[in-house]
Formats: structure tokens, sequence, C-alpha cells
């Protein structure tokens, strides 16, 4: 028989296996070659890893065999996005600077998916070092859009989104900085999920901007994201800043019940929204009223200085955590004759692509003698201020719902020539980034033009559980 | 102007980052205007705000603490594997001191 494998979803692979209908070997062939046809389409992998999936897969099947559980991913075809290690197999974050890196260890997300039976199909391709908004920046060509081929998936994480969308993995792992999981999510019309800051170890995950970065989880149902996150969730004592809280089952929550859930609308987010967006938006919140939700206004007056303090903080810990490659020891060093002092700066400066450039002077000019307080002291300040808009709104309200971008997904080229045009789009969602809190996007209709818009939905610190009913009740009323 | 082309030479030597004069003569004209609009943050009256360099919530103060327990580090070998270049169990570099 062949195997659906574009449209399966982790309980019909569960079943699939449970009932014999395919092996997880069968399944992972299957995805495997599919992978590699519908590929071209997008570019959305990078590479594909067939000798660990096929590994993997066997020993899903053997666990199987001998009646033992293989775990909640047993089987499941994922893709994990470029910036995130994988021993023995090459990690680039889409860089000529790392075309060639073999990553000694892996990440401690890939060691607990695979240790939950996930197979892991191949590596997707995303913005270099995780740094855009439409993944236009990979050193190894754009990704294209599978709902529209002429148009960005987002970024930077677009490879992921992508592959999800277009059925060539089932779930994948992106990275979400300042809306890098969220906003190719809502480009691509599939689920997407930046956890609390802390709640998913960064150990193995290529740093950009330390006190920002995430690992994220994509997936076409909100269930089968919220399974990859409780496998990935938890302490790490790899990463200090992984919490100890613990990681309730995401699937308790999902009740279907939203009557009297608070939610609360932030007139902030509203202003220079699209209109074909707007509307869309605006019909999925009455949807959320006929649920029984209790719908409130509220005001976060710092979001307007959001993309100011995101830009100043993450260019400013981009500089410092990109300072690494040097030529020494990843890979890469610049045939030019000189120096030390001249192979560290031509090393960099032919590995590094534009934007990564951009950010680099940018952090290091903010950070610089004189500057030092007037941009990156200053905008560590704001960034408490925006964190206590939020502590303020969660007093009044349960979840707040917001657009996840301006517009819909754009035309390749549309936005590259302006470099602040495209931080600029960033808007909703960097603000939640800043403050750490648990948000996704969530699909909630299309343009008439047919281009998918996400829904934002953000929550208090660790209250993951709380976003996914209001996610699940709202997919299902979807249907 | 926020920043001049003197001002760029001098950042891309800080971050060790070779630039084309074409990338030069981009990068004055992306940075005046992105500073430019970093500058609205000084009408944020931030006066008596802490600053957060980490996200914040309610935890133990010993949250962030491991098991001092022993483990087996990355080997030589697999720490060199992806050296530009090495040899004698080491990163070779151009050389730094002359007789």
């Amino acid at each position: 028989m062949s195997i659906p494998v574009s449209t399966l979803t982790i309980p019909q692979i569960q079943d699939g296996l449970r009932n014999k209908q395919f092996s997880a070997v069968e399944l992972a062939e299957a995805a495997l070659h599919f992978a590699g046809e519908e590929n071209p389409k997008t570019n959305a992998y990078l590479h594909l890893c067939h000798e660990r999936a096929l590994k993997q897969a066997h020993r899903v099947d053997e666990q199987l065999a001998q009646g033992a559980d293989p775990g909640p991913l047993a089987g499941v075809p994922v893709a994990v996005k470029d910036v995130i290690v994988t021993k023995g197999v090459r990690t680039t974050c889409a860089s000529r600077l790392l075309e060639h890196y073999i990553p000694p260890y892996d990440a401690t997300a890939i060691q607990r998916l695979e240790a939950a039976g996930g197979v892991i199909l191949g590596k997707t391709n995303c913005d270099e070092f995780a740094m855009g908004s439409s993944n236009e920046n990979s050193a190894f060509g754009p990704v294209r859009n599978p709902v529209a081929l002429d148009r960005v998936p987002g970024g930077s994480s677009g490879g992921s989104a992508a592959v999800v969308a277009q059925g060539t993995a089932v779930v994948s792992l992106g990275s979400d900085t300042g809306g890098s999981v969220r906003q190719p999510a809502s480009f691509c019309g599939v689920v997407g999920v930046t956890p609390t800051y802390g709640r998913v170890s960064r150990y193995g995950l290529v740093a950009f901007a330390s006190s920002l970065d995430h690992i994220g989880p994509f997936g076409r149902t909100v269930e089968d994201t919220a399974t990859l996150l409780e496998v990935i969730a938890g302490r790490d004592p790899m990463d200090s800043t992984s919490a100890d809280a613990p990681v309730p089952s995401y699937k308790a929550a999902m009740t279907g019940d939203l009557r009297g859930l608070r939610i609360g609308i932030p007139k902030e987010y509203f202003a220079g929204l699209a209109a074909e967006t707007g509307n869309v938006i605006h019909a999925a919140i009455d949807k959320l009223r006929a649920l029984g939700c209790e719908i409130q206004d509220v005001s976060m007056p710092n979001t307007e200085h959001a993309i100011s303090t995101y830009y100043i903080i993450c260019t400013a810990e981009a500089s410092s955590n990109l300072a690494r490659y040097d030529g020494v020891r990843y890979t890469t060093r610049s045939q030019e004759p000189g120096g030390l002092i001249d192979m560290y700066r031509n090393s960099r400066g032919e590995g590094f692509g534009p934007e990564c450039k951009r950010r680099i002077m940018l952090g290091t000019y903010v950070l610089s003698h004189g500057y030092y307080d007037a941009y990156y002291l200053k905008a560590q300040r704001v960034r408490n201020l925006i964190t206590q808009d939020f502590r303020k709104a969660f007093e009044q309200v349960d979840a707040l719902v917001t657009p996840v971008s301006p517009f819909p997904a754009f035309k390749l080229g549309e936005k590259t020539a302006d470099p602040l045009q495209m931080y600029l789009s960033d808007i909703y969602t960097i603000t939640g980034s800043l403050a750490g809190i648990p948000c996704m996007s969530v699909p909630c209709g299309n343009t008439p033009d047919g281009l998918p818009v996400g829904m934002q939905i953000l929550t208090r610190h660790f209250d993951e559980a709380g976003m996914f009913r209001v996610a699940h009740a709202f997919e299902q009323a979807s249907r | 102007m926020k920043i001049t082309e003197k001002e760029v030479r001098y950042v891309a030597d800080l971050a060790n980052l070779r630039l084309t004069p074409e990338e030069i003569g981009r990068m004055v004209h992306d940075l005046d205007e992105i500073l430019s609009h970093m500058d609205r943050l000084n009408e944020v009256d931030t006066t008596s705000v802490e600053p957060m360099a980490q996200v914040l919530y309610d935890a133990e103060e010993t949250a962030t603490l491991r098991a001092d327990a022993e483990r087996t580090p990355l080997s030589n070998q697999d720490a060199l594997a992806n050296a530009a270049v090495s040899g004698q169990g080491y990163y070779k570099v151009p050389r730094v001191i002359e007789r």
C-alpha cells in the first residue's frame, strides 16, 4: 500500500504502526522518497539524512516487535532547522562559514526527540544564522512558500514551516528569537510554537541572541505540535537557563471548552495592519467570542518601542556570539595571505552574508565605548517596561490574541532592498520574545488571494497549556 | 548623519570584519537609517527602571545549579575535527611572533 505521508498526523502514525498498516522503516522510506521528489519545488530541506533516519526507524520497529513502547513520537518523520546541531550530520546554519561543519554532539532537543522514537529525515533551510524574516538570507538559496511558490515562506525558520505545509515532514523543529517560528507558521498556514524562555534547553542550538533564543516546534495540528513540545521540554543540566518547572500533559488541557476564558485584545497590535489580514483576525476573534470567551480590550503602551529595543539587544548579543567564527575552529578559513588579524578579518568578511554583517556591525556599534549606555542599557530598561506591560495585561486576562504579521506572505525579492522595513514587519512577534512568554501562531483563515493568516496567542510564563487550550478549541471550531 | 564612513571602518575593525568599499558605503546608509529609528527610544522615560538582561520569572535561588559530577569531556580528536588547520593536537594559526 502507499502511505499518505503528506497528510499523516502523529495519532494516525501511532495507529498505523500498532495495527501493522506500515512499519517505521516503510514510513521512513516513503517519507524520504517523497521529500526527495518534492523538495526541488521549495528548497526547504538543505540535506536529507537517509542513514540516520533508517537506523532510527529500525530501532523503533525492533522495540515494537519486542512489545516495548518506543515513545510518543514512535516512527514520526521530523525535520530539524539547520541551526540545531546533529552529531555526524552536517549543520550549516545556512552559512558558507559552516558549509562543512560536522558537529561532534547532539542538541538536547535532538536527543530527546530521538529517545521518544522520532525519526529525523533531514535538516531544513533558514536565514543565515537565523537572521531574517523571509528566508532570503540563506547562503544556499531562498525557500519558496509551498502555498504560493512565488512568495516567501517567512523566516527565519522558513524551511521548517515549509516542509510541514508541503507534507515532506509531519512535524519539525525551528528556532525563534523574535518571531522566527510564528511568522513562517502564519505565512505557510501551519501551527508554530515559541515556548516560554527556558522551557526547552538551548544546548546545541547555535547561539544568535542568547537571552532571546528559543527552540520551537511546528505541526499541521495543535495536538501534534504540543506533543513534540512536551517531548523536548524540561530542565537540562547542560543549559543553565533551562527552567526547572514541571511539564504538564498538554493534551489534558485541550478540553475544547473556552467558556468564561478572558481574552485580551491589545489595541496597539491593530495599527498598521493590512486590511486583508485584519479582516481574517477580526473574524477569528468573533469565533472565540462565540465559543464563550470574554473578549476585553487591553493596552500595551510600550509596544511601539519594541522594534528598536529588540534590534539593539539581539544585534548586541549576536555580535558577541558570532565572534567565535574566526577561521580557526569552524572549518572555513580565508586563503588570503596575511597575519593572524588579517586571517580573522578575511575569513569573517568572506564567510558571512550581508544581513549577518549588518547585525554584527550594529551590535558592535551599540556595545562600543560611548554608546553602551545610550543604546544597549537603554534598550534593556525598555525591555523591562515591555515585560511589565504583559504582566499588567495578565492581571486582567488569561490570554492575549493578536495578529502574527502585519501582512500575509510577500513575493520573493519584494522587501530585500530595505532592511529597516523588513525589521519593522516583526513588530507583533518580538514583544512576546522580549518578555519570554509562550506564544504561538495558529492558522485562522485565508486572505481573498488564498494566502494563510496566523492568529497569535500569548499566555503567562509557563502557561503553554492555557495557550494550547485556546488554540485547540479554535482549531476544532474551524474545521 | 548618525554614523560616518570613518566610524563604520572603526567598528568593522572592532568586529574583525573585512568589508569591501561597496559594503562600507551600503553599511553607512543602512546603519544610519536604523540608528535614526532607534533614537526614538530616548522618548521613553526609564527613570528608576532596572535594565533587564535576562527573562525574569519566579524561581528558587539555586535553580541554575547542577550536580558537580565528573563527565567525560570532548576528546582532543573530536574537538579538532572541525578545525580549519590543525596539527600535533592543536589548532594552527598564522605566525604571531616573529623571531
